[in-house]
């Protein structure tokens, strides 16, 4: 299986297939369209076939990188380095699974420039999952950085009302975050003389200052990418803009390479610092769970909402990570993974709705359960799932990162918990104004219910769900070695500095 | 007399030129037929061999002229580029020229000239070559620029740009003057043993100073950067991708060259001015060009913000990854900056004209595609997007400024290029977000689409070409024959 390079045909299969979207020859717009919609689908379709030998081949015991790859190229520059672990083999397979859905929820949505379209979210394909399989600092840069511009081009082109100034918003608040990091990354290689992930952990040797410097960098670029609170603001902006897809990409897959980026980069490589600002991250965590729930309850745009909502949830995701033990990264891991899927499907839901009455205001809606019953069932189950009900994935999650972050402080557990009741009082209030209510709108009482291609998409997302929610083992089987590792790996990096910080 | 003959053998490309050049004037003068289209043919063709040339042609150091000139493997890497960017600058004119003025044949010849003057001023060895260098490159230019002669604006342009040329090299001579007083030689090996010594006279470096004022005009950088957007923008467009391509490159190594050469004992004084070189002009290029209208005053600042980055560089002590990095940097801004002169020049205004405003190119995207496609890619890379190629190039400065520890210029840079970023995207939102509004016609000619393929390709592709073809092993081998 190593021989086969794996992960180089995952990554670049999606770029052929925009590579023959591109050199397809012109036909008539209708044909041409068609074409590059199931030429689309089918390149996603069989980089998700592809991408199940990948988690058929992937050994679980093993906690070091699988599936590796390494080439010198650009004249000793960087390498051309994939593999992955535990924590990145998920993040891989979420994006190759819900890349033909978004393909499918863009089929009747995109009317306008519909090749571009497929070659934008096909090479967007090939960036992500490269940004979660490379290994050298450089190349990882390379693809976490290169999403800006299919993701940029998406938001203008095909987004609302205030596309332009949400694309420049989102475009320019990650690249500033990101600048600082590739500073950092330069400067760990100036130290250590390599680009590659693995050289420069054995290798680094840092003064305590010039690590809280680089710990910064880096929290930079991944708090902007998550986001976390004080920088989250870009994110409601992309999202509302964005087409339906594009936010289900954006919330599903994008806010999750912040999550991984502390996991891959900031934890292992700068312990002592991510020990120091442990208490930072966790009341900006806190601040976000709670704050950002608050004004998700006054919305009035259901996606706005359920934009602030993953800045709630992203921030369970990093008070996890910094609890710095096996069961807070692992239900941060779990909680991104499910996070992906539910806001994946929260955001179809909303695309379905939308593509039907065009408003996202809550008010237009309102007793929908009496017109679109297929609907209402699934739409529950994503609004329960994201509530974090028992039985569902969201339950997993946020419960192992509330019993991890008790284990390091009781207030930020407590707080953290109130947030878990926040989320259920906006999320019902969605879901009882949505659905529920007399029918205020004439226009609602036209609608049609579910097609069988929306149900095609809702279904195997509410599946997993339930299924994530049922047999946590499935996943958690999977992550364990490499957490249990990366919280080795800290308890070894940080013996003999006790919990206050203090030497 | 044998001697005289094998030195004469290094300067075969320079001869090349020259020969060339005189005989195209005839050409030119004596033909009875609309001569612009052979001249432009020729000139061209001259320049794409002796670009070859340069490259095949053995890259030891040898001294020619009693040490007047140097040739060696910077001077032959960067000569190479010059050229190659002059014959696609007249490529990218051809059209232009025989629409402007089909017996108009002295233009291609103007930049046959310039090239010349820019090929030995990075050969030249000591102050007095480099100046007369200097002049045969600039006085061309001043030509260039105000060829359009019936516009006002071009005619501005051109005097603005000989008052203040005059004024650089009046500086620069001056600087001269008084390095040659205090040294008492004007050859740059005899210039840097008496500049090595342990204590550095004051009258050297206010010297230094001076002639340092003068290069930085030619590089247009802050502050000697005032004449580059009203040039740029009086300019006929094929001019200012002229002035924005070679002579940049040019200027920018014999920096280099002088710099680390004669004055590199007085490194610890000229740092400082480079650094503040360098900031006042990422800082200036980058914001001042987020207000522009007119497409030609955007590059002229978004250049002044590049030679910003590049200098960074030159503000590092003197290695041969420092070079190395400023010659790929230099490399990708020519690159780049021809890309976007072709998508530019190919475009015109339902009047005929080629287009000046950032607006007309609204909706772009949906007539002309691949031009828009094309032009993206370009914006992309001038802001340092990866994977583009402009990227691979702040990489490089930035690792260079990292690795000897100007660790805040770095940081200054890399926020800066944010800055830089908007107007860049701007341009893009103009081309792909905005609706079509004003007709535009394309007048593409078979150079104008090869240029643009192959600057994009150069761009986008950029990774796999640093990968395959040997352009780091060249420039490394560039940047070790400086010392």
């Amino acid at each position: 299986m190593q021989s086969w390079n794996l992960l180089s045909i995952i990554t670049f299969f999606p770029l052929l297939g925009a590579l023959f979207i591109l050199l397809s020859p012109q036909q008539e717009k209708k044909i041409s369209e068609r074409n590059s919609k199931s030429l689309a689908l089918w390149t996603s379709i069989i980089t998700f076939i592809i991408s199940l030998f990948l988690l058929y081949g992937f050994d679980s015991e093993v906690s070091s990188y699988q599936f590796y790859e390494r080439v010198v190229i650009a004249n000793g520059l960087m390498t051309y380095q994939l593999g992955v672990d535990g924590i990145s083999i998920l993040f891989v397979m979420l994006t190759t699974f819900l890349m033909p859905f978004c393909i499918l929820a863009s089929w009747n949505s995109i009317k306008d420039r519909v090749e571009s379209f497929m070659i934008a979210f096909l090479v967007l394909e090939t960036l992500i999952i490269g940004t979660f399989c490379s290994l050298d600092i450089i190349l990882f840069y390379l693809f976490f950085e290169s999403v800006l511009i299919p993701m940029f081009i998406i938001i203008g082109v095909w987004g609302g009302e205030r596309k332009v100034y949400s694309a420049f918003k989102f475009f320019l608040y990650t690249l500033l975050g990101s600048v600082l990091m590739l500073a950092a990354m330069i400067y760990l290689y100036a130290h250590t003389g390599s680009t590659e992930l693995i050289v420069i952990s054995e290798n680094l040797d840092l003064k305590n200052s010039s690590q809280y410097f680089l710990w910064l960098a880096f929290f930079c670029s991944f708090a902007v990418k998550l986001p976390m609170w004080p920088v989250h603001t870009w994110l409601p902006d992309a999202h509302v803009e964005a087409p339906t897809s594009g936010s289900v990409i954006l919330a599903a897959i994008l806010l999750k390479m912040g999550g991984y980026g502390f996991l891959r980069f900031s934890l292992p490589l700068f312990p002592e610092a991510s020990h120091y600002f442990a208490p930072f991250v966790f009341t900006l965590s806190i601040i976000a769970i709670i704050y950002t729930s608050l004004v998700a309850y006054v919305q009035k745009d259901i996606k706005k909402l359920i934009a602030y909502s993953s800045v709630a949830h992203m921030g369970f995701v990093t008070l996890g990570i910094f609890t710095f033990n096996t069961q807070g990264i692992e239900g941060s891991i779990y909680q991104m993974l499910s996070h992906g899927l539910i806001s994946a499907a929260l955001f179809f839901c909303i695309g379905i709705i939308y593509d039907r009455l065009h408003t996202r205001q809550i008010k237009d809606y309102g007793g929908l359960v009496s017109i679109m019953p297929n609907f209402a069932i699934f739409f529950m189950i994503f609004t329960m799932a994201n509530v974090a009900l028992p039985g569902t994935s969201g339950f997993i999650g946020e419960f192992l990162i509330v019993i991890a972050t008790f284990s390091i402080s009781k207030i930020a557990a407590i707080f953290a918990a109130t947030g878990v009741i926040l989320s259920a009082i906006y999320g019902l209030f969605l879901y009882k104004n949505v659905v529920f209510g007399k029918i205020t709108n004439e226009t609602i009482e036209l609608l049609t219910d579910l097609t069988p291609r929306e149900k095609l998409i809702l279904f195997p997302l509410a599946f997993l769900i339930v299924f994530f929610g049922l047999f946590p083992s499935s996943i958690l089987g999977l992550i364990s070695e490499s957490s249990n590792n990366l919280s080795d790996l800290l308890d070894l990096a940080l013996l003999g500095i006790d919990p206050l910080g203090v030497k | 007399m044998n001697l005289f003959f094998s030195e004469l053998l290094l300067i075969i490309p320079e001869l090349i030129i020259i020969l060339a050049a005189i005989l195209l004037l005839m050409i030119g003068s004596f033909s009875t037929k609309n001569s612009a289209k052979v001249v432009v043919y020729f000139s061209a063709l001259t320049l794409f061999f002796v670009s070859f040339l340069e490259i095949i042609m053995p890259w030891d150091t040898g001294l020619l002229f009693t040490e007047s000139l140097v040739e060696n493997g910077f001077s032959r890497f960067v000569k190479s580029i010059i050229f190659l960017s002059s014959a696609f600058v007249i490529i990218l004119s051809s059209k232009w020229l025989v629409r402007y003025d089909s017996k108009a044949f002295e233009y291609p010849i103007l930049i046959l000239f310039s090239s010349l003057g820019m090929s030995f001023m990075i050969s030249a060895n000591d102050l007095i070559t480099l100046y007369l260098a200097i002049e045969l490159q600039s006085l061309p230019l001043y030509v260039l620029a105000s060829f359009k002669r019936d516009s006002v604006n071009s005619g501005e342009a051109g005097i603005k740009y000989f008052v203040l040329g005059a004024l650089s090299s009046s500086l620069f001579l001056f600087g001269s003057s008084l390095v040659y007083g205090f040294t008492g030689s004007v050859e740059f090996f005899d210039i840097s043993k008496s500049i090595g010594a342990p204590e550095i006279n004051t009258g050297i470096i206010v010297g230094i100073v001076f002639i340092l004022s003068g290069l930085i005009f030619k590089i247009s950088a802050v502050p000697f950067h005032m004449w580059t957007p009203d040039v740029y923008e009086g300019s006929a467009t094929p001019v200012t991708a002229f002035f924005s391509t070679a002579p940049k490159m040019a200027a920018m190594c014999m920096l280099v060259n002088i710099l680390y050469g004669p004055f590199s004992g007085a490194f610890e004084s000229w740092q400082q001015i480079i650094i503040f070189v360098s900031i006042a002009s990422m800082a200036l290029g980058s914001f001042v060009a987020i207000k522009q209208t007119n497409i030609r005053r955007l590059l002229a600042y978004s250049s002044i913000a590049h030679m910003g980055f590049a200098l960074i560089a030159l503000s590092s002590p003197l290695s041969s990854s420092a070079v190395q990095s400023l010659l790929i940097y230099m490399l990708i801004y020519v690159v780049t900056n021809l890309g976007v002169f072709a998508c530019i020049i190919s475009l015109e205004t339902s009047e005929g004209e080629t287009i000046s405003k950032i607006d007309d190119l609204s909706g772009l995207s949906r007539r002309y595609p691949f031009i828009a496609f094309s032009m993206t890619m370009l914006m992309f890379s001038f802001a340092g997007i990866p994977p583009l190629a402009g990227f691979f190039g702040k990489y490089l400065i930035f690792r260079t400024a990292i690795e000897n520890d100007l660790i805040s210029l770095a940081l200054f840079g890399l926020i800066i290029s944010v800055v830089a970023a908007y107007y860049y995207i701007r341009i893009i939102k103009i081309m792909y977000f905005d609706e079509l509004d004003i007709l535009l016609t394309k007048s593409s000619s078979k150079g104008l689409n090869i240029t643009n393929i192959v600057c994009t390709i150069f761009i986008v592709f950029f990774l796999l070409i640093y990968s395959f073809f040997p352009i780091a092993e060249m420039a490394n081998l560039a940047a070790k024959s400086i010392n």
